[in-house]
């Protein structure tokens, strides 16, 4: 245990942390809001990930106006979607979660009939720190900050926006906040589109670091869904950002002394734990806490 | 020899006047064959419908040729271009072509009668860059451009070769039920089938249980002694033994292994393992990926404690081909050796330079052979493929077995499985684009022209080293004879008493 050894470990947690908030964050606000799963999450990510792909190498754009135009892009995709598919669901979730399966294979196999089996990657920036004998990608720091930015984004727009207040009010009484004036199909609209657009600009980030394939946004959704069961749907924000903290703090030491294998093992057993214990994920656990207290200072 | 060669310079090779002398009277042939066939098994009655649906469609029944390759999915970069390879080959068969080659009685490579007639004059390095191979004395053997022969025959025994391909989506489950269905339902002729070795294992079962003819057309990690099973890509003896030769030697001996965590990864780390003291080296370090990965920090931080002379690759598989990006971003400089990577899925035109700087693969194909014979076979290619991105390793491998089993159907007569397989162990040879190789009865594996291929920082590559002949001895060494004594398993390098010995040795 010596001090360059740390920072490497640190730097492979803010790495784990980053990948695993961005896969799982749309993901969790559409959960959140919305109450529905969109299976259709990874292939968002893949369409972010081709837009950004194709801007930079047809319309030879520089990486981070194609890094936007696939979070506008796979917003307003997210958008027509919901228009035209997700809100015929909202009374049948289990629709919902066929519907979105089958958006996803949709999208997948049409992309595989289109453009083929793969694009060629992005280039990713060569910008490397050395450290001690270690050496680490500066554009995966960039991504970490990334992902903090994004989140406190998601925070203010939650907590200090009359959006985020109605969005709030629709989560914990769709009626009562219709009651009360709040268009909840247009706050529905926009929280879709959100989630899309958070898909959208994962793609985006992660396609100079990934394969362009069809069937890319696999790798992203696996560990979306441990996150999302892990933080729960409750408050999407705080359960993202709660739960892809402890699983990086499982998963990266792990596979640092033990290999990715065990790291995965660690990961999905932290989930298995997480699910029986606290079966409403780590914000639904903070939720039932603050209530308590509240109670507790009412009485 | 000239006049046929200006007539094969058109891409996709065609000759109408001999297509209808041909196709006619073997089609009659056939049909005489049939009322003969039906005579005999005194089932005429039954017979006849499909006889007269037969003359109907004015030909006789199509040969049944069963493919499962991978065209979605984690391997279909892989599959789509094996799929393409048998697809080309299966119309130079209808059209009434073959591979220059055929029975060569004992085998090796001096029966095919190439010695060329005159020593060199040029220098040996030119004459390998020009696709000659130069022999221990110095003499070099001629390897004539084109590799393609009529048959006489359209299709084979005038059956044209029906191709059956549905897509397994990179999915075990659905090989095994792809599999059947081509059996039960379809009831195929042969199955060609399988990228990764998990399919392989996940399918032969079923080949066996059917008495099923299988081609598995991909390098792999060696070891299946299979009567049913024929495999016509390369295994460990014929690359991972020479590529670690060359990096131990040019690179040093601290070896960290980076594998795919299935039977593949594991059993070629096993041979690596095995072969390191043998070859003065040691394996300072294993990674065991698992297929689903695509982010690799810690893998590379790992690598970078370590601090080896080289990498052995054996990632697989469109996640884990995200490693070289990843590691050229972080600063990982090390030379790679690999039995796959690059040949296989073409990391070097599909990542920008200079992530696969320095990385080593001995492969039984590449799209960069410099020979004039490659040249015809990549024009032909891209004639009916325009727009395939890369002729990576196993499609060569998938086109070669093409043809060798029309070659063996040929000379057998009859698609009969057990007769077929006879015929394939009768010691078959074939003028590949790669170059001779050869079905070794004993193993049903190809004895291949084996080159090591180096990428550079441009992602140019250059073929280091060639050999023309490298045999598949290791299962023979075991005893595999499958020729004389049918057996339906895979072998481990653990099975193997030798490498235990050397080990104790070393150690």
């Amino acid at each position: 245990m010596n001090v360059p050894y740390i920072v490497s470990l640190a730097y492979q947690y803010a790495d784990n942390l980053a990948f695993l908030l961005l896969a799982a964050l749309g993901l969790m606000i559409i959960l959140g809001v919305i109450d529905v799963i969109n299976l259709a999450h990874g292939e968002l990510i893949m369409l972010g990930a081709y837009t950004t792909t194709l801007a930079y190498h047809r319309a030879h754009l520089p990486l981070p106006a194609c890094v936007l135009l696939s979070f506008i892009g796979v917003g307003a995709f997210g958008m027509l979607l919901e228009r035209t598919v997700i809100r015929r669901f909202y009374r049948d979730k289990l629709g919902a979660l066929v519907a979105t399966w089958g958006i996803s294979l949709l999208l997948s196999q049409g992309m595989l009939l289109f453009l083929g089996p793969s694009l060629i990657a992005v280039p990713l920036p060569e910008w490397t720190l050395s450290y001690a004998g270690y050496s680490f990608g500066g554009y995966r720091l960039l991504l970490f900050g990334a992902s903090i930015l994004v989140v406190l984004l998601a925070w203010w727009i939650f907590y200090r926006t009359k959006f985020g207040v109605r969005t709030r009010a629709t989560m914990q009484n769709p009626a009562m906040a219709q009651a009360l004036g709040v268009d909840t199909r247009r706050i529905y609209l926009y929280t879709f589109a959100a989630g899309s657009a958070l898909a959208g600009l994962t793609g985006g980030l992660y396609a100079p670091t990934t394969t362009i394939v069809p069937l890319m946004g696999t790798t992203f959704v696996d560990v979306a869904f441990i996150t999302v069961v892990v933080g729960g749907g409750a408050n999407p924000i705080l359960g993202a950002l709660t739960s892809s903290a402890l699983l990086a703090s499982i998963s990266a030491p792990l596979s640092s002394a033990f290999g990715t294998f065990l790291g995965r093992i660690g990961l999905l057993l932290t989930a298995l734990v997480i699910i029986r214990f606290l079966p409403r994920g780590l914000s639904g656990y903070f939720q039932d806490l603050q209530r308590r207290r509240m109670a507790g200072a009412r009485s | 020899m000239t006049t046929d060669e200006k007539k094969f310079d058109v891409c996709v090779p065609t000759d109408a006047a001999d297509a209808s002398g041909t196709g006619g009277s073997s089609a009659g042939l056939t049909r005489r064959d049939l009322i003969k066939a039906a005579a005999v098994t005194g089932a005429g009655v039954l017979a006849a419908p499909a006889l007269l649906r037969a003359q109907a469609a004015g030909g006789a029944a199509s040969i049944k040729f069963g493919l499962l390759e991978d065209r979605s999915g984690n391997f279909a970069i892989f599959g789509l271009n094996k799929w393409h390879g048998t697809q080309l080959a299966i119309k130079e068969i209808n059209d009434g072509w073959t591979l220059d080659g055929g029975v060569q009685g004992p085998g090796g490579p001096g029966v095919h009668a190439k010695v060329a007639a005159k020593p060199p004059t040029t220098n040996i390095k030119a004459t390998v860059d020009n696709g000659g191979a130069p022999a221990r004395d110095d003499t070099v053997w001629t390897e004539p451009a084109e590799y393609l022969l009529k048959s006489g025959d359209k299709g084979v025994l005038g059956r044209q070769i029906e191709l059956l391909a549905p897509d397994p989506q990179s999915d075990n489950t659905q090989f095994q039920t792809l599999a059947r269905r081509l059996i039960l339902d379809d009831k195929v002729d042969v199955i060609m089938a399988g990228f990764a070795s998990a399919e392989r294992e996940a399918i032969r079962p079923i080949m066996d249980q059917n008495k099923m003819l299988y081609f598995y057309n991909n390098q792999y990690e060696g070891g299946v002694a299979d009567k049913n099973t024929f495999c016509t890509g390369a295994v460990p003896e014929q690359q991972i033994v020479p590529v670690m030769q060359y990096m131990i030697k040019n690179f040093g001996p601290r070896i960290y292994t980076l594998a795919a965590d299935y039977n593949f990864g594991q059993l070629s780390a096993a041979w690596t393992r095995a072969m390191a003291p043998l070859l003065n080296a040691e394996v300072i370090g294993e990674e065991f990926i698992p297929l689903s990965v695509s982010q690799f920090s810690s893998s590379i931080a790992k690598i970078q404690e370590a601090k080896p002379s080289w990498l052995m690759m054996y990632i697989t598989g469109q996640n884990h081909s995200n490693f070289y990006p990843q590691a050229n971003a972080a600063g990982l400089k090390f030379p790679m050796g690999s039995s796959i990577n690059i040949a296989q899925g073409y990391e070097h035109r599909r990542f920008a330079p200079p992530a696969l700087n320095r990385f080593h693969v001995t492969a039984s194909y590449m799209e960069e052979i410099p020979t004039p014979r490659n040249k015809l076979f990549v024009k032909r290619w891209r004639a009916m493929f325009a727009d395939e991105p890369y002729l990576a390793m196993e499609g060569h491998s998938a086109y070669v077995a093409t043809h060798l089993y029309a070659k063996a159907v040929r000379l057998a007569g009859t698609t009969d499985k057990a007769t077929v397989v006879k015929a394939l162990e009768s010691g078959l040879g074939v003028e590949a684009p790669a170059g001779w190789v050869f079905m070794d009865p004993a193993t049903h594996h190809l004895s291949q022209y084996i080159r090591l291929a180096r990428c550079d920082e441009k992602h140019n590559i250059t073929f280091m080293t060639e050999w023309p002949h490298i045999e598949p001895w290791w299962t023979r060494r075991l005893g595999v004879n499958l020729a004389r004594t049918a057996e339906y398993k895979q072998y481990i390098p653990d099975e193997d008493p030798f490498f235990k010995m050397f080990q104790k040795k070393k150690g």
